[in-house]
């Protein structure tokens, strides 16, 4: 750093570090360069993972880094701008995991003073970080083993006597190491990729904020406002309005309604139930409708927001005689679905599971699989000795050994992937539904679609939902329908796009898997991938963004939100520059690990109409088109391009790329 | 005194609306920086929610006169088999909590309903709050005619009562002929 004082806008311009092994904790002035390159959140992040842990580090080693990211613009007033980008190495994938939470820690760090918290090493006893401004400090925490996740938040800030920190805590199951453990923290949890096993290994338990010293700034405040007020109309507008054509859920902002909406009818017949087995056609009669209802409505108590963001996907839980728990989204069908059940267990379910801190998605998941082997034979009464008859006790049951690691619950604690391989006996057949392995969302079609195909193949961010977004999920049946939805499309960052889909149709000639044609798919998959990669650098909830149809942040006014808040010089070229950038840092982390063309393969059973040939060359297209060779690495061109020269010489002198060739 | 018209300003707090997001904490943090949203940090916030989600609890309150003195109040109050302390409910910028104060010198914050030259529509945590948890409304009042404490007052009645008045006027004094300490 040089002795001149640069202003930082948006940002703080200072990291907290701390050393779990030797107990060394700094505040790091950081480098406004970087912000320039990367933003902020994951692009950060993946620098810091690309110049701080190098590929020979095992997920559950000290030299792992375990690291909280802010987005740039996270407590702006940009509505919001409350995203933690939570990135480390995956015991799961063993790639470079990043989970992200909505909430309020992201916003409590930054009002702390501090863009980005990394921890290193390895604490001999289990302990919590207390970050109160520029007081930080280490605490014994041993009391609060075994306690839940939630628990553990309240208790913290009962002992603190600190009622508005905000907590990020694991519960038992990060404290065990389960390879699906997640961070959780108010309404929001960091789940996908088993970052709350990293966060138990470094016997961390939890960690409290409470930020009131650090004001955030604006470059050009007049400007910033009213772009502020232009996103806040639109969602209301929004909300008025929803996308007509479309179901329910994904009509309006947010993520998927589902803590406002009763009518899971495209849920509950269009995903499949078990372990990732079946469609229930004809599930949702009039009385599943009026019993969910009732369901639904006596648990929830409240539907409430992440910080400084009107949209309300999450709800306050209270099922009569177990504590209170919050939840958003599809985690409130995933254990109903997984155990063949009600929406009555799903709640009740997922308040222990929740304490225990372990992922929606992979959680019952991997518990279907155990039932299925069990019916299969390949697993025994030995080893399901104790259990209860019932079918949802078995869940409950299964529940209670993984997050603790007895008996059969160890080998399933580590996913269904790598508890597959230590079975054996042909378990693996039943580890059907994971990509890079990981379990992926449980939904099994009919004819592929060339566009999800791509996301699913390619995508790092592991899940579907967080590479999906602006682009319809399947074409309109009418051309009526079809003109009305494009005649307000301003998100498209060209009017090719409004062409691609005006052709698109469910049937003949224009409709999958032929149409969209390779060309047209790249372009579609890669806007879709840019935003979330936007997003997600400068901390904008994908709910308000990337993932839903025509939402108020786009291509188009982004650069002037980087522009009037940070004070960088922005367009949508230099923007998408740096989103590619910052696609590409991720990239090169996985691919510095082994990661290449072999593992970008969806489920086999995904679709039941396959394309060999024309996956092969959707595939090629979408490299090309990346800038990567024919095993997905990106290639030296590419990499100088994006001034990644650094990392285009690292894969040279590691033999990844050859030299002189690309 | 003489009875005056005067525009009564009122925001009607529906707490079963409140969502949680503390936007109005931040907007108003932001608006109240020099110059207007410049920066922001709901600790500067003149408005504050008290949100316990667990318990259902989502109360914003808003920051009135600054008091001296802490007061008796330590009763508790039940609500819908919520429990509430006679505090949460109290407007002052008071000794007994850190609520509604600069956090840098500790001076007392006071809601103004954003104030300002021209005049906005409503206050901007109404504007943000667009659950409706908070709604701004306009009458006419007749009342006595009194004098408004205006910030600077509000603030040497601080300086005041922590310092007496003798040296607070020696203080001034030497400040304000220039006098070498």
């Amino acid at each position: 750093m040089t002795g001149v004082f640069k202003m930082r806008y948006a940002e703080v311009g200072y990291n907290l570090e701390v050393d779990l092994t030797s107990g060394n904790i700094e505040r790091v002035e950081t480098d406004p360069k970087q912000t320039e390159l990367y933003l902020g959140g994951l692009g950060i992040s993946s620098k810091l993972m690309w110049d701080r842990v190098p590929p020979e580090t095992e997920p559950f080693s000290p030299d792992n880094l375990l690291i909280f990211s802010t987005g740039l613009l996270c407590s702006t007033p940009a509505p919001g701008a409350n995203r933690t980008i939570v990135t480390t190495i995956s015991p799961q994938t063993r790639l470079m995991a990043f989970s992200m939470m909505g909430g309020f820690f992201a916003p409590e760090l930054k009002y702390a003073g501090y863009d980005h918290l990394i921890i290193r090493g390895k604490s001999e006893g289990l302990v919590y970080l207390w970050i109160n401004n520029d007081k930080v400090e280490l605490r014994d925490a041993s009391h609060l083993q075994g306690k839940g996740a939630v628990e553990t938040q309240e208790l913290i800030k009962q002992e603190l006597g600190e009622p508005k920190a905000h907590v990020a805590a694991i519960g038992l199951a990060g404290e065990n190491r389960v390879f699906f453990a997640s961070i959780e923290q108010g309404r929001s949890s960091a789940s996908r990729q088993g970052i709350g096993a990293v966060m138990g290994d470094k016997r961390l338990k939890a960690i409290a904020i409470r930020g009131t010293r650090s004001d955030i700034s604006i470059a050009h405040p007049q400007e910033f406002i009213e772009l502020c007020d232009e996103v806040m109309q639109f969602i209301e507008h929004r909300q008025a309005n929803p996308i007509p054509g479309v179901m329910p859920i994904l009509a309006i902002l947010g993520s998927p309604q589902e803590m406002l909406h009763v009518d899971e009818k495209w849920h509950t017949e269009s995903f499949v139930w078990g372990n990732a087995r079946e469609r229930i056609k004809g599930y949702w009669t009039k009385d599943i409708e009026k019993k969910w209802k009732e369901t639904q409505e006596s648990v929830r108590t409240r539907l409430i927001s992440c910080y400084n963001c009107p949209i309300k996907c999450g709800a306050v839980i209270s099922v009569p005689g177990i504590a209170s728990y919050m939840m958003k989204c599809f985690s409130k069908l995933t254990y109903t679905m997984a155990a063949y059940s009600d929406l009555d267990f799903g709640f009740r379910i997922a308040q222990r599971a929740t304490e225990y801190g372990i992922d929606g998605f992979s959680g019952p998941q991997v518990m279907a699989f155990a039932v299925e082997l069990r019916e299969a034979g390949i697993l025994t009464d030995k080893d399901f000795e104790g259990c209860p008859s019932d079918n949802e006790g078995i869940f409950y049951w299964l529940l209670d050994r993984i997050v603790r690691r007895e008996g059969i619950g160890d080998a399933l604690a580590d996913g269904t992937y790598w508890a597959a391989k230590k079975i054996g006996k042909g378990a693996e057949e039943f580890a059907h539904n994971t990509i890079k392995k990981h379990e992926q969302v449980p939904i099994k079609l009919g004819m592929l679609n060339p566009i999800y195909f791509l996301m699913y193949a390619t995508g790092e961010k592991i899940n579907i939902t967080q590479i999906e977004g602006q682009f319809p999920q399947a074409p309109f049946a009418t051309m009526e329908d079809k003109q009305e939805f494009v005649k307000d499309w301003i998100q498209v960052p060209d009017e090719k796009y409004k062409e691609y889909f005006l052709k698109w149709e469910p049937r003949g000639e224009f409709s999958m898997p032929f149409y969209p044609g390779i060309e047209a798919c790249c372009e579609i998959v890669d806007w879709m991938e840019r935003m979330h990669y936007i997003d997600d650098s400068l901390g904008i909830c994908a709910g308000l963004s990337s993932f839903p149809l025509k939402p108020p942040y786009h291509i188009h006014n982004y650069p002037k939100f980087i522009h009037a808040g940070a004070g960088l010089e922005m367009d949508s070229a230099g923007l998408t520059k740096i989103a590619k950038r910052n696609r590409n840092l991720v990239r090169a982390n996985n691919i510095r690990r082994g990661m290449r063309r072999a593992d970008e393969k969806p489920p086999e059973n995904h679709w039941r109409r396959r394309f060999p040939e024309l996956e092969e060359k959707l595939l090629d297209g979408y490299y090309k088109f990346k800038g990567w060779n024919r095993d997905g690495i990106p290639t030296k061109e590419s990499l100088q391009d994006l001034d990644l020269a650094y990392v285009a010489k690292d894969f040279e002198e590691r033999g990844i790329l050859k030299n002189g060739q690309s | 005194m003489a009875k005056v018209k005067k525009t009564i300003k009122t925001i009607t707090v529906d707490v079963d609306k409140c969502n949680g997001c503390r936007a109005c904490e931040m907007i108003c943090s932001a608006f109240h920086a020099e110059p207007k949203y410049s920066s922001n940090n709901p600790e500067r916030s003149r408005i504050r929610l008290i949100r316990l989600p667990l318990q259902d609890i989502y109360l914003p309150v808003y920051a009135g006169e600054y008091a001296e003195a802490e007061c008796a109040g330590r009763n508790k109050y039940i609500i819908d088999g919520k429990e509430y302390s006679e505090c949460d409910f109290c407007r002052a910028s008071c000794p007994s909590r850190d609520l509604f104060k600069e956090p840098d010198s500790g001076l007392p914050l006071k809601c103004d309903m954003c104030e300002s030259e021209p005049p906005l529509e409503e206050p901007l945590c109404v504007k943000w709050c667009i659950n409706e948890a908070l709604v701004y409304e306009e009458r006419e009042e007749e009342v006595e005619e009194q004098v408004e404490i205006e910030d600077l007052e509000r603030s040497l009645k601080v300086l005041l009562d922590d310092f007496g008045e003798e040296k607070l006027i020696g203080t001034l004094a030497r400040l304000t002929q220039g006098e070498p300490r």
